[in-house]
């Protein structure tokens, strides 16, 4: 039972970073984020089954800061995009020396 | 209650519970005829200087604002015209040479105290643990003798009358406070010189007199020349300082303790005499005593401090300090009697500057210049006295030469004085130390030209005068070495004889050139400044005047029996004959009867036969018919003044002008080729290797730097790869280690 939900999870985290990585659209880069967090969720939850009730109390702390996240991400996309009217990533390049 | 407070420290740091130490051994067999003699606050003496330094310091620093507005104006500014002086520059003069008349009554209360004890034994008060590390022990302590009391006696008593000079000769300074505050740290460090209880505790004093000369030396030190000058003295000295370290880390190694009472007690235990370690240790003591003191090699940097105020070459470099390396030898006596060698070293290289520099001084011109050459032959005359083991002889030179190269010096400063005032007045530039500048200033100066001829008698060795005692003692023991039964050195110590007579009578030569040339035949200041020359102000002729007394009379404590019978003309007016011999006998006697023991007893003729009487009367007539030639020859020569001096001097006396070309020598062996290498470094070392290292490590960075930039490219996504794979890296370690 353990071994597809960690595998699910894996699978999930794998898509999310990948997604991370290749996609040039911000909102999407936040899903992958979000996709992420989930996976790491996910794990959390089928681990407890074994380890005792504190990963699903972590998962709760997960989805908190996640919510937060969201907010302040969402904030920052729709302040970025008042500003260039894109949200593709290959223009924001002034994070840099 | 604060005041209780600092009065039981001060107690306590004056006088210790434990009382005075009787110290035993380096009296020997004089200690049983040793009665118990309390010192009286022998620590105040010390101190007293020391806040006067405090006091006129802080003066010096509330008064900082005239002494840069005076660098700017120039030496002559005067803060204070026409308007009240203020309070830091009234204060000095009475803190300046009050702390010095109570420490010379406080010196004069002990040295009473000590001769009516009759006390043979050193007294050693120790204050505190100056430095205790592994077996080193160094206490501040200083050490009451026989020796240590007379230098004392010199240091504060020619001292003050130095300080109350100096009221009336800087009194117009800008720096006044600052003058005084130097001086007395002088002083201070002077007594910690000679009241020191070990070699340790006199390099502490050693090296803060080299401090303070270098700052007075310098003192106005806004004039390039003045401030070169307290530098190379400050250099030179420190080739000797080199010497006197390595001789304390021997006598270390040796011994364990720097303290002056096992050292010298132990020597002869300790060392077989002329022995290779006791010859090495004596020689280096040698070398850091021919740096204070101005001996052959080391002498260059006492001619170029008389660019210090006259007064500090009167105390400083005349005085006090530079007789510094002959105190030295003196307690040392005991180590330099076990090395012949040395001792025939030091007196070779004694008599040697006495000549060398007494044949310099017949050609100088510069007043100041003569007597410090002057100062430099005497000085030779007394490390003859200590090499040839006339440990007594060269201490009682050294205080008669402190009475009468102080006068000296002090009447210098009063003639400069004068002259300085006159050169306001004068058409174009007054060179006022040039003596071609100077003559017949006895009709402006009489007082100035008495007691400075009566220093002159007294340098030139006429009797009844100090000079002539301790000069003829001096003298007379050289030639009684030479003869002594197996001495090693016999013809060495026969030729130092000869050259020490022939010094004698340069001396008196060069000195009555100097009183002819400066206060004899017609004037040469100008038409409109010699008005202007004027008899110096009571505040600096009363302490000529006592510097008189003291150079006619200062002889007197000395006088050998063999010439007692010459007082009888004076109605048998001696005090007591040979007495400074018997004062000084707990020091060095052991040295003495070391020397007995190896050389024989001395002899009772001089090497060209003849005995005391007989010798002393020759160089008393001899120095009597110098100077009635000097005055003959030196008056008759027409003197024009500095300006109209084509100054064209040829052979000997070009080569006497310009001083053996010591300095030249000097500059051609060790000045060129220190440069040289410095350039040298400077090029290859400096700018090659350290600075090519130096902008490389630069380099490289900026390199480097530019390189990782490359992957910062501001791409997000980019960034989340790079994080993920180092993120993989991690694990991958992790799992696979």
């Amino acid at each position: 039972m353990l071994t597809p939900a960690l595998l699910l999870s894996a699978t999930l985290f794998v898509i999310g970073t990948l997604g991370v990585i290749v996609r040039k659209n911000a909102i999407i880069i936040f899903l992958c984020i979000e996709l992420q967090l989930n996976a790491v969720n996910l794990a959390f939850v089928a681990l407890s089954r074994y380890t005792g009730i504190e990963g699903q109390l972590y998962v709760f702390f997960v989805m908190t800061v996640a919510a937060a996240e969201a907010a302040v991400g969402l904030a920052i996309i729709i302040s970025i995009f008042r500003h260039y009217e894109t949200v593709n990533v290959d223009k924001f390049n002034l994070l840099k020396w | 209650m604060v005041t209780g407070v600092v009065a039981a420290s001060l107690a306590s740091l004056l006088g210790p519970p434990g009382g005075p130490l009787p110290a035993a051994g380096v009296a020997g067999g004089a200690s049983q005829a040793a009665a118990e003699w309390e010192p009286v606050l022998p620590g105040l003496i010390v101190l007293l200087p020391l806040l006067g330094f405090a006091a006129n310091g802080i003066l010096a620093l509330m008064s900082s604002r005239h002494s840069s507005a005076a660098l700017r104006a120039g030496r002559d500014w005067d803060p204070f015209a026409g308007a009240d002086r203020p309070r830091t520059h009234t204060l000095p003069t009475w803190i300046g040479p009050g702390v010095m008349a109570l420490a010379f009554g406080l010196a004069l209360l002990n040295f009473l105290g000590m001769a009516a004890a009759d006390a043979h034994d050193p007294v050693v008060r120790s204050y505190w643990d100056w430095i205790v590390t592994g077996d080193l022990r160094i206490s501040a302590a200083i050490q009451l003798d026989q020796l240590s009391m007379a230098m004392t006696l010199v240091v504060t008593g020619v001292g003050f009358l130095i300080h109350v000079f100096s009221v009336g000769y800087m009194g117009r300074d800008p720096g006044y406070p600052r003058y005084f505050a130097y001086l007395n740290l002088f002083v201070f460090f002077m007594l910690v010189l000679v009241l020191g209880s070990g070699f340790a505790t006199m390099f502490v004093g050693w090296e803060g007199v080299g401090l303070c000369s270098y700052l007075l030396i310098g003192y106005w030190f806004s004039d390039r020349e003045k401030s070169d000058a307290g530098k190379k003295a400050f250099i030179v000295n420190r080739i000797g300082d080199v010497g006197f370290l390595l001789a304390m880390f021997l006598l270390f190694d040796a011994f364990g303790t720097l303290d002056f009472i096992p050292v010298l007690g132990g020597a002869e235990d300790h060392f077989t005499a002329g022995g290779a370690t006791i010859t090495a240790i004596t020689l280096l003591l040698m070398l850091g005593a021919a740096g204070k003191s101005a001996q052959l090699p080391l002498h260059i940097w006492l001619p170029d401090a008389m660019a210090g105020p006259t007064p500090v070459s009167a105390l400083i470099h005349a005085a006090t300090m530079v007789t510094a390396g002959v105190y030295m030898v003196a307690r040392s006596s005991v180590l330099y009697a076990l090395a012949p060698t040395s001792q025939a070293v030091v007196a070779g290289i004694g008599v040697l500057t006495a000549f060398v520099a007494a044949t310099i001084a017949l050609q100088q011109y510069d007043i100041k210049k003569v007597l410090a050459y002057s100062t430099v032959s005497q000085l030779g005359f007394m490390f003859l006295a200590v090499g040839v083991g006339a440990f007594t002889a060269g201490i009682f030179h050294l205080i008669t030469h402190a009475f009468f190269k102080a006068l000296l010096f002090l009447g210098a400063g009063a003639v400069i004085h004068a002259m300085h005032h006159a050169a306001h007045h004068a058409d174009g530039h007054l060179d006022e130390q040039d003596m071609r500048n100077m003559g017949g200033l006895r009709r402006y100066m009489p007082v100035t030209c008495a007691v400075m001829w009566i220093a002159t008698l007294a340098i030139a060795g006429i009797w009844p005068f100090a000079g002539f005692f301790s000069k003829d003692e001096i003298i007379w023991y050289t030639a009684a070495w030479a003869g002594a039964e197996s001495n090693p050195h016999a013809t060495l110590y026969a030729a130092y004889w000869g050259l020490a007579l022939a010094t004698a009578l340069l001396t008196a030569f060069y000195m009555t050139r100097l009183m002819v040339m400066t206060f004899h035949g017609a004037n040469r200041t100008g038409k409109g400044a010699s008005s202007h020359l004027h008899e110096a102000p009571s505040v600096m002729t009363a302490p000529l005047v006592a510097l008189a007394a003291l150079s006619v009379f200062g002889g007197w404590i000395n006088v050998p029996d063999a010439l007692r019978g010459s007082f009888a003309g004076l109605w048998g007016a001696l005090p007591m004959s040979e007495w400074l011999h018997h004062w000084l006998e707990p020091v060095t006697h052991a040295a003495a009867e070391i020397q007995v023991a190896g050389f024989g007893e001395a002899a009772h003729v001089a090497p060209a036969g003849g005995g005391e009487v007989a010798w002393a009367a020759i160089s008393t007539t001899a120095a009597a018919a110098v100077v009635a030639l000097a005055v003959v020859v030196v008056g008759r020569r027409r003197h024009v003044p500095a300006a109209e001096d084509p100054e064209r001097p040829s052979g000997v006396s070009r080569f006497l002008r310009n001083k053996w070309y010591f300095d030249e020598l000097y500059d051609a062996a060790v000045v060129r080729p220190v440069l040289a290498l410095s350039r040298w470094c400077w090029k290859a070392i400096d700018t090659v290797v350290i600075d090519g290292f130096v902008n490389f490590t630069g380099n490289f960075a900026r390199l480097a730097g530019w390189a990782t930039s490359l992957f910062q490219t501001g791409q997000v996504n980019m960034y989340a790869f790079v994080l993920t794979l180092g993120v993989l890296c991690v694990l991958g370690a992790a799992v696979l280690l």
